[in-house]
């Protein structure tokens, strides 16, 4: 490829940044159309610019590296600011723009809403900011070729996800818990930066470069114990970033921000950036069969504990966000176990059909919102989100119906619908490498029909269980059109890796190392299109028959179990009692004994030291100046007594 | 005669002159017991200058001549005028500045 057409990756990053400053500088003027339309064609920019990348890696496939500057030397160490043009990077940039540009457009019409909604129209402007801000780190992320710049990027996006989960900061709970979900989002994922700092130090300190064919090229001979601590530390920040467990319990509140930095952010590529980071590294994870176990185990486990406790909640939004945390298991084992174009296959087509449902979800939030100033109602306490407070709106909101039942099944893992073949691609490798993990993620598939299908029934069909509900309407087309390019999206996306064709594998295979051909199992087919809609089928049985009560039908048959879906499992409650709380008392006893007693009291005794002596000093100070005219005396006496006899 | 006489000469008057500084009160008669001090190193200059025939250390003895006598116009300028505030050269009452 030649050098200009591997500088279109700068100007990809640049563009949302450029508009940033137009919005900065002029955005006040431009109103919120203006805002709208500018941060939405930066976006679109970057888009055309990774799409014309594509269309040059057509001709090339193998890509190419562009040097912009160098960072920094030190010592033997040099870090450019180099960006890297391949098929999997550019993969990535299609996706992120792609969606994001989409996502964008739906934000004019939501916020247009929210903000009036919240009584801040002035924040409109800084919403979109915002999102450029995120969208430029995105791509800087996916787009670096060192770990470095990686870093910064992972860094930029964790940055925007804190400011936009706490948009609203003075909102939520007690009026400080946006804020809290902020900081608890930005806390939990700098745990995870920790692990992934560590390893990056260990590359340095093994490898002496942070280039990924440097890093690479190296790994093959690398000691197997410097393989996995690398590779384990960077499942720490993979677990971070990608919400798995441990570290997942950030996600769920991170619902606090507006509905479409659920679906750009939260669902749909932030989130990614972990499975990302392992489908670029499978050189570090393929020499190491222990890691990669890690990798797959922790996928297949979050898979299904995240599905679980999506079946016992009642906000759409948080139904979604474990559906999320369970699917981003599905990709991290994939990535584990050596099947990354699954993995990235997964990811592209869950960023369809899971922005589709937040944002449809967001449609579902304005027109019960609208419903609810319609009912005259307006001061009441109401949550929109509440899906016990829904029902019925299929025939209220048809458009919205239509293509969050396309999201749902394709989600589900309904063939024909791309759902079905990039979680096929992920059960078949799973079957053949880990049996057990397959036994989890089938587990987690069938769940995931189940929830999809409660949620369906709860929210769109029966009949309306509150007056907003009752007076819901439709959203306005420019909320509605994206949402309608996102569903032919999620119908159409699994014609990318067809079986039998594997375009995407073959397109992929440029980047990525250790790519083993893909096949189409029938058995394992047959077997995931049965459970899904065994589980969408057992949805109906449980929920659709006659009207949901407050209580959830599964409630009384599963007893204690369905109460621990409810309340998470209780893992809030016990890192609360295992971490913050002994924390929580070493800060006192650092902040109080320690802190105020010994640092505080050594800092005063210095202090009250040196005034005792200025006390007993100041007596020298006589006045008298025949004293003086003594000690002068004196002293001119002992220098030459020393200078005399002790010398 | 030897050497001896003159140092020993020197070392009384310079123990004179110190005892004054130390001993009285008046800043005038302070002044007169720094200059004996001073004229008991210009002896012991001059007393040794001659023993060892050399030039240099007469030349001394002018300068601490000279730079006494501009010490003094100093001195008295300094005197003259606290006199006229105080009403006295008393130095133990000089102590505006104690700390």
């Amino acid at each position: 490829m030649s050098d200009t057409q591997l500088a279109w990756v700068v100007w990809a990053v640049l563009l949302p940044l450029g508009g940033i400053v137009v919005n900065l500088v002029v955005g006040r003027r431009l109103g919120e159309k203006g805002i709208g339309a500018v941060a939405s064609l930066a976006a679109g920019g970057s888009f055309v610019l990774s799409g014309l990348l594509a269309l040059a890696l057509l001709q090339h496939p193998e890509g190419g590296i562009y040097r912009l500057a160098t960072w920094f030397n030190l010592g033997s160490l040099t870090v450019d600011w180099s960006f890297r043009v391949d098929t999997l990077s550019v993969t990535m940039m299609l996706v992120v723009s792609g969606v994001g540009t989409l996502i964008h457009i739906y934000s004019i019409g939501y916020m247009h809403a929210d903000v009036r909604h919240n009584g801040d129209p002035q924040r409109f402007r800084r919403f979109f900011i915002y999102l450029n801000l995120f969208v430029a780190a995105m791509l800087l992320l996916v787009s670096a070729n060192n770990f470095l710049v990686l870093f910064v990027g992972w860094e930029g996006v964790g940055l925007c996800s804190y400011l936009l989960i706490g948009f609203w900061f003075e909102k939520g709970e007690g009026g400080l818990g946006n804020a809290r979900a902020a900081k608890k989002a930005f806390i939990v994922n700098r745990v995870g930066d920790f692990g992934l700092l560590i390893a990056i130090f260990l590359m340095i300190g093994a490898f002496g470069t942070l280039d990924f064919d440097g890093v690479f090229a190296q790994a093959a001979q690398a000691a197997p114990a410097l393989l996995v601590a690398i590779t384990l530390f960077m499942l720490l920040g993979v677990t971070g970033k990608s919400a798995q467990l441990p570290l997942f319990v950030w996600l769920p509140d991170a619902m606090a921000g507006p509905t479409p930095v659920s679906a750009l952010i939260h669902a749909a590529t932030m989130v990614t950036a972990g499975v990302y980071l392992v489908a670029r590294s499978q050189a570090l994870f393929l020499p190491v069969p222990q890691a990669q176990a890690a990798v797959t185990w922790v996928g297949g486990l979050t898979a299904l504990f995240a599905a679980t406790i999506a079946l016992g909640q009642y906000d759409i939004k948080k139904v979604l966000a474990y559906s999320t945390i369970s699917q981003l298991g599905f990709m991290v084992a994939a990535v584990g176990m050596g099947a990354a174009v699954a993995g990235i296959f997964h990811l592209v087509t869950h960023a369809f059909f899971k922005a589709l449902l937040f944002l449809a979800a967001g449609s579902v939030i304005l027109g019960l919102e609208h419903g609810h100033e319609h009912a005259g109602e307006g001061h009441d306490p109401f949550d929109p989100q509440d899906m016990r407070q829904m029902g019925g709106l299929r025939k209220r909101m048809p458009l919205t119906f239509a293509v969050y039942l396309v999201g749902a099944l394709a989600l589900a893992g309904v063939a024909p619908l791309a759902g079905f073949f990039s979680k096929d691609e992920i059960l078949v490798a799973a079957s053949e490498r880990f049996p057990v993990v397959f036994g989890l993620l089938l587990a987690a598939a069938f769940l995931t029909a189940f929830y999809m299908g409660r949620q369906l029934i709860l929210v769109f069909f029966g009949e309306p269980r509150s007056k907003a509900a009752h007076h819901a309407g439709e959203s306005r087309p420019l909320v509605t059109m994206p949402l309608v390019v996102l569903a032919v999206f999620s119908a159409l996306g699994g014609a990318l890796n067809l079986p039998g064709l594997h375009s995407l594998e073959h397109w992929l295979e440029h980047s990525l190392v250790g790519v083993k051909e893909g096949h189409f199992v029938w058995a394992v087919a047959l077997g995931s299109l049965a459970v899904a809609l065994l589980g969408l089928g057992l949805a109906w049985l449980v929920y659709g028959r006659r009207a949901p009560t407050e209580q959830d039908a599964l409630a009384r048959p599963l007893g204690p179990l369905y109460r621990a879906f409810e309340r998470k499992w209780w893992v809030d409650e016990f890192y609360r009692l295992v971490l913050l709380r002994p924390l929580g008392w070493l800060a006192q006893v650092l902040a109080g004994p320690v802190d105020l007693g010994l640092i505080n009291s050594l800092g005063d005794g210095l202090g009250q030291g040196s005034q005792l002596s200025a006390n007993w000093l100041r007596k020298l100070q006589n006045g008298l100046v025949r004293s003086y005219a003594l000690v002068v005396m004196v002293g001119v006496v002992a220098m030459f007594a020393y200078l005399l006899w002790v010398r | 005669m030897t050497i001896t006489y003159y140092l020993a000469l020197s070392v009384i008057l310079f123990a004179l002159g110190a005892v004054g500084v130390l001993v009285r009160r008046n800043a005038i008669v302070i002044f007169m017991s720094l200059e004996l001090m001073f004229n008991a190193a210009n002896l012991v200059f001059v007393a040794y200058a001659a023993y060892y025939q050399l030039i240099n250390s007469q030349l001394f003895v002018f300068f601490v001549m000279t730079v006494a006598a501009a010490e003094v116009a100093v001195g008295l300028a300094l005197m003259v005028a606290i006199f006229r505030t105080k009403h006295s050269i008393d130095v133990d009452q000089m102590s505006a500045l104690k700390g």
